[in-house]
């Protein structure tokens, strides 16, 4: 009996252990399969023995380069793209050891990284923007008929409000200083219940380079970066986790990538920009934010965007980029890469990025990533 | 575990051929149980290795003040600290047990006693089907639908009630530790109900009908026989459902709110060790960092160690004492 009781505890202890670490060893999968599952390889026309390209990196654009890939399955049958989106920091990881073909990320890469990852180019791919959300009843009138001037459905806050209310500086609806940027809302003497992103993201890399930007006592204390230590707040998993915690509490305010806003119809935040006028958040306002910085990138082909000087700019935006050796060592993968990037960028490509509301990136800058795209060259020859 | 406990207690055959076929194959059995253990033995120790590798970097710059530090700043000062991650888990972890533990039980009792069949039939596979549900739903249907609806009314009537006490000061905003805790209940729920009812299957019917014929009733059947004599698998159940609790991750992410506070409201959000790991190890984009997550994972790792080695020699120690009374 000695060894079966003894079997019987091994057996026990072990089943414990091994399903408590499965949900943690589960953890780093749960990103990819969150999004949609389409890809090239549901396409018609992938052809058998197709070449197989790897990439790894950011989870903000993963719906566009799906679509990309599948779309581009049906242009070029001989090359089957697969990408796993796990996150920017695995992005940059991968293409550093050379686990992957090409790496991709939302944070533009500091010093240190672009020194392990020797040889390794930032090309932008696609913008996107962030907006402030909140929930707030008297933003939205009961009866318009009666009202003798048009409601007002949109909140507006300033750079210093906004940074007050996200370091905690600022703690009530009616405070003087959101009361005088909004003069015809009715602000509640309630609490505002502050909703951040939980999960490392590029929107929060975005969204705390605008507030480092504007803000010092930020970028002393809090910084820019995909997770930070949040001085106030909820803490939501994904874009959902905080739609959902802002829909169910009066009184708060949360950001959310500006597709995710325009698709669930939630109340956005205008802001006051750095030229002084209230700008609301589209497309077109986001556009005209990365035209302010105009077409010359410095060499590293990243810059950040935020803060645009512009009147008519949205301040919250920030370029995704793919990262790419500019000496690749697989000729066949690197001009497949090569055609793809270019592909993706015509006309034909930029429909697909718009239709996902990504902002295109302005033209100066297309080509200028362009050019140093066809700079890559294969075991140092340039290619065919 | 069950499994291997009928394997344990296999009924010898009459007929001595076949008994001598069996003793037969017994070393060969053997060596096959022998070495499925030591398989998964040799799977913990390499998960421990492996994390204890993984976060060297974290364990000699922090030490053993990694455990009670409550810093958690990626971006300016690079510090971390795993302090409001293990009380989180500790914490909803514990108000799983303290739901599912007699919901789970008094259900498994209903359906292994009381029930007629054809109500134990469905119920049962009802219970089952819950345990196949995946956790991102219940985190989902969490947020979206059991918090608002249910968690935060009952989190302002509480408060209302029994702000006074620091278990449950305001403001209530919905996501927090009561929140996870009760969905973690319902996680749970099912692998705790399933088995002590199989458990509780399991005892022979002359125990039942012993207890009858000294008069007892059928709550005193259940109270003093059924459950003590099934003592150790209820035991075991309850340990299964905790072990799910302590790794549970995504839909303990969507509903506690992930903030660091360390007050000791339930009303408050919080965070735990898991979701820590699933919030943040794609985006830890330098080496410490990444250290940081992993040593969180050895702790979780080693807790769950822990705890289950006490629960065992808990365990053996409630069997030592029925023995010697037997």
């Amino acid at each position: 009996m000695r060894i079966n009781k003894t079997f019987v505890a091994i057996a026990m202890v072990a089943t414990v252990v091994l399903g408590a670490c499965g949900g943690t060893a589960a953890t780093p999968t749960a990103g990819p399969s969150s999004g949609p599952t389409t890809g090239p390889t549901g396409a018609p026309t992938a052809a058998p023995g197709a070449i197989q390209i790897n990439g790894a990196g950011a989870t903000f654009p993963y719906p566009l380069y799906s679509q990309w890939f599948y779309q581009y399955a049906f242009i070029d049958s001989s090359v089957k793209f697969n990408y796993q989106s796990i996150g920017s920091g695995g992005g940059i990881q991968q293409i550093t050891a050379k686990t992957v073909d090409f790496g991709a990320s939302d944070a533009i890469l500091n010093s240190d990284q672009l020194a392990a990852a020797a040889g390794v180019q930032m090309f932008p791919q696609v913008a996107g923007a962030v907006v402030p959300v909140v929930n707030l009843s008297s933003l939205v009138p009961p009866t318009p008929s009666g009202a003798t001037a048009p409601p007002v459905t949109h909140l507006t806050l300033n750079p210093a409000t906004l940074a007050g209310i996200y370091l905690g500086t600022i703690t009530k609806w009616n405070d003087p200083a959101i009361a005088a940027l909004n003069s015809g809302v009715t602000l509640p003497d309630e609490d505002i219940i502050v909703v951040h992103r939980s999960d490392g993201s590029g929107t929060t890399f975005i969204y705390t380079d605008y507030l480092a930007n504007v803000s010092p006592d930020w970028k002393t204390n809090v910084g820019n970066a995909s997770s930070v230590q949040w001085p106030v707040g909820l803490g939501g998993k994904g874009n959902e986790g905080v739609a959902g915690t802002v829909q169910q509490n009066e009184g708060a305010i949360g950001y959310v990538e500006l597709a995710y806003a325009i698709a669930n119809k939630m109340n956005t935040v205008s802001l006051v920009n750095a030229a002084g006028t209230t700008v609301s958040a589209s497309i077109d306002s986001t556009q005209a934010a990365l035209a302010d910085f105009g077409g010359d990138m410095p060499d590293t082909l990243a810059r950040s965007v935020v803060n645009a000087p512009g009147a008519n700019s949205w301040p919250i935006a920030g370029y995704t980029y793919l990262l790419l050796y500019l000496d690749q060592t697989d000729c066949t993968k690197a001009q497949k890469l090569v055609e793809f990037v270019h592909w993706a960028h015509t006309a034909d490509g930029a429909t697909f990025a718009t239709q996902l509301n990504y902002v295109p990136l302005p033209d100066a800058v297309n080509t200028q990533m362009l050019a140093k795209l066809d700079t890559i060259t294969c075991n140092g020859a340039p290619l065919p | 575990m069950s499994v291997q406990t009928q394997a344990a207690k296999r009924p010898l055959s009459s007929n001595r051929g076949l008994r001598a076929l069996w003793q037969h194959g017994d070393g060969l059995y053997r060596i096959a149980l022998v070495l499925g253990s030591l398989l998964v033995v040799a799977l913990v120790v390499a998960i421990g290795w492996e994390l204890w590798q993984g976060s060297g970097l974290a364990r000699d710059k922090f030490g053993i003040g990694f455990l009670t530090s409550s810093a958690w700043d990626p971006a300016i000062n690079q510090a971390f600290g795993a302090l409001p991650y293990i009380l989180g888990t500790l914490v909803t972890s514990g108000l799983a047990l303290l739901f599912a533990v007699p919901i789970g039980i008094g259900t498994a009792i209903f359906l292994a006693e009381l029930a007629p069949r054809w109500v134990a039939g469905p119920v049962g596979t009802l219970v089952e089907l819950l345990a196949a549900v995946p956790s991102v739903i219940f985190g989902l249907w969490g947020l979206y639908v059991f918090v608002p609806t249910l968690v935060k009314p009952l989190g302002v009537g509480l408060e209302d009630a029994l702000g006074f006490l620091p278990l449950f000061t305001g403001p209530v905003y919905g996501p927090s530790r009561l929140a996870a805790g009760l969905v973690l209940a319902v996680m749970i729920l099912p692998t705790i109900t399933a088995l002590t009812r199989d458990v509780l299957r399991a005892v022979p019917g002359s125990q039942r009908e012993a207890a009858r014929a000294l008069g007892a009733t059928r709550w005193e059947t259940v109270w003093q026989v059924l459950l003590p004599y099934g003592r150790s698998g209820i035991f075991g159940a309850v340990i299964l459902g905790l072990g799910r609790a302590l790794g549970e991750t995504i839909a303990v992410t969507m509903v506690i709110g992930n903030n660091l506070d360390l007050s000791p409201s339930l009303l408050h959000p919080g965070y735990t060790m898991a979701s820590i790991i699933a919030n943040e190890f794609t985006e830890a984009t330098y080496p410490l960092y990444l250290h940081a997550l992993i040593e969180i994972g050895l702790v979780l790792f080693v807790m769950t160690l822990l705890i289950n080695a006490f629960a065992q020699l808990l365990l053996w120690r409630v069997r030592g004492a029925a023995g010697a009374r037997l």
